[in-house]
């Protein structure tokens, strides 16, 4: 420690190139970080996704629908304690595909759920109101939405039985912890299944939930054979693997994601803070071999100058962590279609470790270069 | 006059770019950074680029869709078959020999594993009429045989037989209870239809309930110019409840979500690096005067004048980035135009195979860029090197 203003002098010997070479580290980590953001958006929510949870969907495809008579011979099945189901509605908003989702569900739903926090007079308020919904927090603010606001919402799929809209009150807003989506739109199920203009009685998919996750397979198993050779064969699935489903349709994300990521470390951290260490101990060549002559170990030059890279690294990549958080955690990147924008513990973790390691890998060369360098040598070169 | 400060800054900006061989490890870092830059520009844009020219080339202008009022995707539309029959009537409609050249189709999904990750994604598969070939004259059979109507048979996308599991030529796969065989494998014009699975639309209405309905038709039209008669009969006949539009514009609306989040992204992740990447060349070009301080100095002190010192210091550092931008640019084109993947179309839930697509504006954009990169970061050290005190630059050292 007590050689701590030793380095700091040396950052500060020449202003203008620490400062660069600490920008050109900062973009990188907050590179680093919007990257993370992004690939956790991607995700959608699979890290969140409760393991006691299974979802079951028509055999054939997600868009196939299933009679809602299978919810009590899904209850009956043992290991089951809550049913649900849910039916993708869709619409427009405002003249554009609503930017949320829109999902009719029975009353069930919210113990599904115990994620999304409501207020229980809230919830109370909506199972009296046939017309009621209940949003997310983001989407409420969004659009400035209160409870007693009437929504209108254009039909895309359901159409209602006069006209084109769908009205529905706000009676709940729901609220929960980063990292689930409170970007939802929930109203009654038996609303839907009254106005509109076929498929009665047909849900979307259920949502269950058991009494043992480790027993998951087994439900998912007993639950399928149970419908297989009926008109709508089922497929169930722990909901994280469902979610997972999903992430994969899109596309390989994390390898794209990884990729840029490498290319981003590389040129903005990696080779501008070895290039300034470089020439730094170039330029010091005679100052290094004077601390060896006042009896300096070798060892103690390479910390030295490893030292002033790591510090460099962690200034740099610290700052782009902390400001990327912050921004994310005000909501900055909130939007419609990735509604789950975090940065998680373990992203900041990695980060940090990855500044370290790319602070030493980045030092090492030069302080390679200053062990070894020989005092008679380093001092007849000046 | 002019002709001697023309001169000049030639003469001294010719030094300073064949100088840079000399200050390879500093030049590098900001070559490099930049290249590193364009590369990752071009290449998440060029993903953007060929999922929209994918969904682009789907289209004609002379055609025109057709599906239920308030529907915003064929997924989500719904025609009953006596609306069809009228449709057919519409005028504007091409017709050989009193046929209407029209086809009314059903769209849905079916899990089909994907080879890249094994896992179920949802493949469109499209009924489709008699005469969808005829609509879609750009599709055609590049291997086994067209379906015959009437049959289980079905032929299969080029890009969808890439892309998943099961459906090779000869094979057959289930969904639910229906049974397929894949007896062809067609082309069209790499664009969103080779993600697809085509056959007969009654077995889809059979097998998934759908009675005598369909979810749109796909009308080819006697000539783009007659799209206005076709729409404004059908939207105004009082029989029928549709929207038409241009399939152009369908298209364009189905790939605006996704097309707009990767160009969103994209152009973060450039901005960003790009910003990172102008520090790195300051740092360089800081470098670079700073060790040719004696150097300038002397030449300043021979009479050339400041602008010429100034310039020649842009000048290499746009030389850089011009090398950093192509090299970028290059490596984007070869490693990734062409790279054949596929991903789910947000707004149908369902897959979309295609191309990277590194385009001759991709790659001039990147290395404008690079230029742009270039100039910002020379700036600020090419103002110091002009600033440069002769006499205190010249006892340095």
């Amino acid at each position: 420690m007590k050689y701590f203003p030793l380095i700091w002098r040396n950052l500060l010997r020449r202003k203008v190139r620490t400062i660069f070479t600490l920008a050109s580290v900062f973009i990188a980590f907050v590179l680093y970080s919007f990257l993370m953001v992004v690939q956790n958006a991607f995700s959608m929510g699979v890290e969140v996704a409760g393991v006691d949870r299974l979802v079951l969907m028509h055999k054939v495809s997600l868009i196939q629908l299933l009679p809602v008579s299978y919810a009590d011979r899904i209850r009956g099945t043992e290991g089951v304690t809550h049913v649900g189901h849910s039916t993708w509605f869709g619409g427009m908003y405002q003249d554009k595909a609503t930017q949320f989702a829109v999902m009719a569900v029975d009353p069930a739903y919210f113990q599904l759920y115990p994620e999304a926090r409501i207020q229980q007079e809230q919830l109370q308020a909506w199972l009296a109101d046939r017309q009621g919904v209940i949003v997310g927090r983001t989407t409420a603010t969004r659009y400035g939405w209160n409870i007693g606001d009437k929504i209108p919402i254009q039909a895309t799929i359901w159409q209602p039985k006069q006209g084109n809209t769908w009205f529905f009150n706000v009676d709940g807003i729901y609220d929960a912890d980063r990292g689930f989506d409170t970007s939802n739109f929930f109203f009654h199920y038996e609303y839907l299944d009254e106005n509109r203009r076929g498929a009665y009685g047909q849900v979307g998919w259920y949502v269950l939930r058991i009494d043992d996750p480790s027993h998951a397979a087994d439900v998912a198993a007993r639950l399928d054979a149970q419908f297989a050779n009926s008109s709508a064969e089922t497929k169930t699935s722990t909901e994280k693997a469902f979610l997972q489903g999903f992430v994969n349709q899109v596309g390989n994300i994390k390898a794209i994601i990884i990729s840029i990521l490498a290319a981003v470390l590389f040129t903005l951290f990696l080779l501008v803070l070895a290039n300034t260490m470089a020439q730094s101990v170039r330029e010091r060549t005679s100052e290094l071999a004077v601390l060896k002559t006042l009896g300096f170990s070798n060892g103690l030059v390479l910390g030295l100058v490893l030292v002033e890279s790591i510090l460099m690294a962690l200034l740099g990549g610290g700052l782009g962590l902390a400001i990327t958080y912050f921004a994310v955690e005000g909501g900055s990147f909130n939007n419609a279609l990735l509604p789950v924008f975090i940065m998680r513990s373990r992203d900041i973790a990695i980060g940090i470790a990855l500044c370290c390691a790319l602070g030493v890998v980045a030092g090492a060369f030069p302080a390679m270069t200053a062990m070894r360098l020989r005092i008679t040598d380093a001092l007849r070169r000046t | 006059m002019i002709r001697r400060w023309l001169s000049q800054t030639l003469a001294v900006s010719a030094l300073s770019v064949r100088t840079i061989p000399q200050r390879a490890s500093s030049s590098a870092v900001a070559m490099i950074g930049i290249a590193g830059v364009v590369i990752v520009f071009v290449a998440v844009l060029s993903i953007g680029e060929g999922f929209r020219a994918a969904m682009a080339d789907a289209s004609a202008p002379d055609r025109a869709i057709v599906m239920r009022t308030g529907a915003d995707s064929e997924m989500t539309s719904g025609l009953p078959g006596l609306e069809v029959q009228v449709i057919e009537q519409a005028p504007g409609l091409l017709r050989v020999n009193n046929r209407p050249i029209a086809s009314a189709e059903l769209y849905v999904l079916v899990d089909l594993n994907k080879r890249s990750t094994g896992t179920a994604a949802n493949v469109p598969l499209r009924g489709i009429g008699a005469e969808a070939l005829e609509v879609r004259n750009e599709a055609h059979i590049v291997d086994g045989r067209m379906f015959q109507f009437g049959t289980n048979e079905a032929i299969v996308g080029r890009g969808a037989n890439r892309q998943f599991s099961g459906v090779d030529l000869g094979s057959e796969f289930m969904s639910g209870n229906l049974r397929l065989r894949v007896v062809g494998i067609f082309e069209s014009n790499g664009s969103v239809g080779e993600t697809e699975i085509w056959c007969d639309s009654h077995l889809i209405q059979g097998v998934y309930e759908r009675g005598n309905s369909y979810q749109s038709v796909l009308a080819k039209l006697d000539s783009p110019a007659a799209f206005d008669t076709f729409k404004n009969w059908l939207t105004t006949n009082p029989q029928l409840n549709v929207q038409v539009q241009r399939e152009g514009d369908y298209y364009a609306q189905q790939s605006q979500v996704m097309s707009s989040l990767i160009r969103g992204i994209g152009y973060t992740i450039a901005v960003l690096m790009g910003v990172g990447a102008v520090f790195g060349a300051i740092l360089t070009m800081y470098t670079a005067v700073s060790t040719r301080t004696r150097e300038i100095a002397t030449l300043r002190a021979l009479g050339f004048n400041t602008a010429s010192v100034l310039i020649s210091v842009l000048a290499e550092s746009l030389a850089l980035a011009a090398i950093g931008g192509l090299l970028g640019g290059l490596t984007a084109y070869v490693a990734f135009n062409g790279y054949q993947t596929s991903t789910m179309n947000f707004q149908t839930f369902s897959q979309v195979a295609f191309a990277f697509r590194v385009t001759r504006t991709l790659m001039i954009q990147g290395v404008s860029y690079a230029l742009m990169m270039g100039l910002v970061g020379g700036l600020m050290p090419a103002i110091k090197a002009a600033r440069l005190p002769i006499a205190t630059a010249l006892r340095q050292l």
